[in-house]
């Protein structure tokens, strides 16, 4: 028989920080947690070609094999279609939460979480914190392919953070809807399609990647107020490379930029911080 | 009492867990064991009825119980990509250990549950039973007063599965209070001060290991001889220690009897039998199994193999 090692009573030594605001726990726990996922993205290959060379592709593709067919007003075609990319690319991203989360409940590890004495909205704010971190990553690597394959952006310094700034609130609030739904789901395959399954025609049927006009009227008035579309055109403006928008056009797009962004967390940060309250594992 | 729609999954299970003591739940896949253990560690609310813990009440005192609980659930809750360091101290500071204490706590249960020499590598890398031991110890970060291990031993080998009841044992004279679920009889037999046979979300009997099965009846003495001719001769030996009851089954050459006095009767009958040289092939002391225990209480088997084995079993090969 094994012999039992003596366990100290050490722990007892060590005593939790007291005294400091509910909100600064949930910030310093999702901060632990945001850790733990982008260790996990390192740490497993398939990931990181998830996350680099997908985005790299698709940018690729786009230019080279749609580009040529594709006739945008008054422009190149690359220009048009980068800011497109990069709304796309950050809210497929956020996939990852509902994937991770998804995983979380199945291999048991929600439970020990929801055990513990921190803050209940960690866990997923961890995620969607590890995806700003992913997509920053991926856009960066874009931009970069983007340059090389003839995207130039004009307008100013301010402009450009501007935009990148507009990016990573769209993958925010893209993450936590896909939170919501790996909270919803009951294994890691149902996350990984109820994630992306919505994402295909919302991100298509817009302004993405075609201009909205050559689609035929009835999916025009969805693509226009498509917050895809939406969001495209507001970084466009931004990035000065859509000589067919006007001023009003783009600060009309920006406004409702920031209304989608706020108005999708407003809604999906209760829902899931409530769900995951109720949430064990599977 | 929880419901899960339609389906009740506990139905007035009633238990008190001794400061200081282990209490095994113990019954087959579905009995309730994890509903249970989810309530008491705030994970679920009960539709009705009340519990507390370490003097909290679960509903209203959640977040106070969540200082005074350790979890170690049914599946090991670790990171897999992680390393054991890692994930230890991600522990420490999801219970708001200043980050250098996390990390010596982390450390320091690394020590004792034999995993230093892995503390680099990440998770995915370790056995099942290190798995288990790393989960544990998850589970002692702040050694929290109370402990609910939920089935910690399933899937384990035998000798990984000894690893972790001699921890579990530990903990316990260190005075922690630990609620145990089990689907092996064996392993509330050997840990637990009382055991709580639990079926169908309600508990069925509940006393230390012995009473329970005292309540099936005692210990059967069983001897086989080596001869035949033996045995009736035998027969006449083992009757001179129990009066009464001597059964014979002439095709087995074996005798058994109920015996009170356990393994003191067998040296003194093993004397007697040497005495009037009569060979033994097999002397058994049956103690009656949690098996048993939970055969006549519920009217079926326990869904699991049948792991008990015998108490007392001296074997003498014939001359």
């Amino acid at each position: 028989m094994a012999t039992a090692p003596a366990i100290s009573t050490a722990g007892t030594r060590y005593k939790p920080i007291a005294g400091r605001p509910r909100i600064v726990w949930a910030f310093l726990d999702a901060l632990v947690l945001a850790k733990r996922s982008v260790l996990e993205t390192v740490r497993v290959p398939e990931l990181i070609m998830f996350v680099a060379i997908q985005p790299i592709m698709f940018v690729l593709l786009f230019r080279y094999v749609f580009g040529g067919a594709i006739q945008v007003p008054g422009g190149q075609y690359v220009n048009f279609l980068m800011p497109g990319i990069f709304v796309q690319t950050v809210a497929f991203g956020g996939v990852t939460t509902a994937i991770g989360l998804a995983q979380d409940m199945q291999r048991g590890i929600i439970d020990r979480f929801r055990s513990l004495p921190m803050s209940s909205s960690a866990v997923l704010t961890g995620r969607t914190i590890a995806d700003l971190a992913r997509n920053l990553f991926t856009v960066v690597i874009m931009l970069t392919v983007g340059f090389l394959v003839g995207f130039r952006p004009g307008g100013t310094p301010f402009e450009f953070l501007l935009g990148i700034l507009l990016l990573l609130g769209v993958s925010f609030a893209f993450s936590w809807i896909s939170a919501f739904i790996g909270l919803l789901v009951r294994s890691v395959e149902a996350a990984q399609s109820g994630g992306f399954i919505w994402l295909f025609p919302l991100t298509f049927a817009s302004s993405a990647f075609v201009p909205v006009a050559t689609m035929p009227s009835w999916l025009q008035t969805f693509a226009r107020h498509n917050p895809i579309s939406v969001l495209a055109d507001a970084l466009r403006g931004l990035f000065h490379v859509n000589p067919a928008l006007t001023t009003g056009d783009i600060r009309s797009a920006l406004i409702q930029s920031v209304a989608w962004i706020v108005g999708i967390l407003l809604v999906f940060i209760p829902l899931s911080v409530m769900r995951y309250r109720r949430t064990t594992a599977r | 009492m929880k419901n899960y729609g339609r389906v009740r999954a506990l139905d007035g299970l009633d238990l008190d867990v001794a400061e200081g003591s282990l209490l095994a739940l113990l019954g087959p896949n579905g009995a309730g064991k994890t509903t249970a253990v989810r309530i008491f560690t705030t994970l679920l609310k009960p539709d009705a009825g009340r519990a507390t813990v370490a003097g909290f009440d679960v509903v209203r005192d959640a977040d106070r119980i969540k200082s005074q609980i350790g979890l170690a659930g049914q599946n090991v809750a670790i990171d897999e990509y992680l390393t054991g360091l890692e994930n230890l101290e991600m522990i420490g500071q999801l219970y708001h250990l200043a980050r250098r204490d996390a990390k010596r706590r982390a450390e320091e249960l690394l020590m004792q549950f034999d995993l230093i020499d892995a503390a680099g590598r990440i998770a995915k890398t370790y056995s099942g039973g290190m798995r288990r031991r790393l989960d544990l110890a998850a589970s002692l970060v702040l050694l929290p007063p109370v402990l609910f291990l939920d089935e910690p031993t399933t899937g384990l080998d035998p000798r990984s599965r000894r690893q972790v009841w001699g921890m579990i044992s530990s903990l316990v004279s260190e005075g922690a209070t630990i609620l145990l679920t089990t689907q092996y009889l064996e392993e509330a037999d050997e840990l637990a001060n009382r055991i709580a046979v639990v079926d169908a979300g309600r508990v069925i009997a509940e006393g230390t290991s012995d009473e329970l099965k005292d309540r099936v009846g005692g210990n059967r003495i069983e001897i086989a001889v080596a001869k035949e001719a033996d045995l009736a001769r035998a027969a006449e030996v083992a009757r001179r220690h129990f009066p009464s009851e001597v059964t014979l089954d002439p095709a087995q050459r074996r005798i058994s009897a109920p015996s009170k006095n356990g393994t003191s009767q067998l040296a003194t009958l093993v004397r007697d039998f040497d005495g009037a040289g009569i060979d033994i092939v097999d002397l058994q002391l049956h103690r009656p199994s949690l098996d048993d225990v939970f055969l006549t209480l519920t009217g079926h088997q326990a869904e699991e193999e049948k792991v008990a084995a015998p108490a007392g079993r001296w074997q003498r090969r014939p001359r």
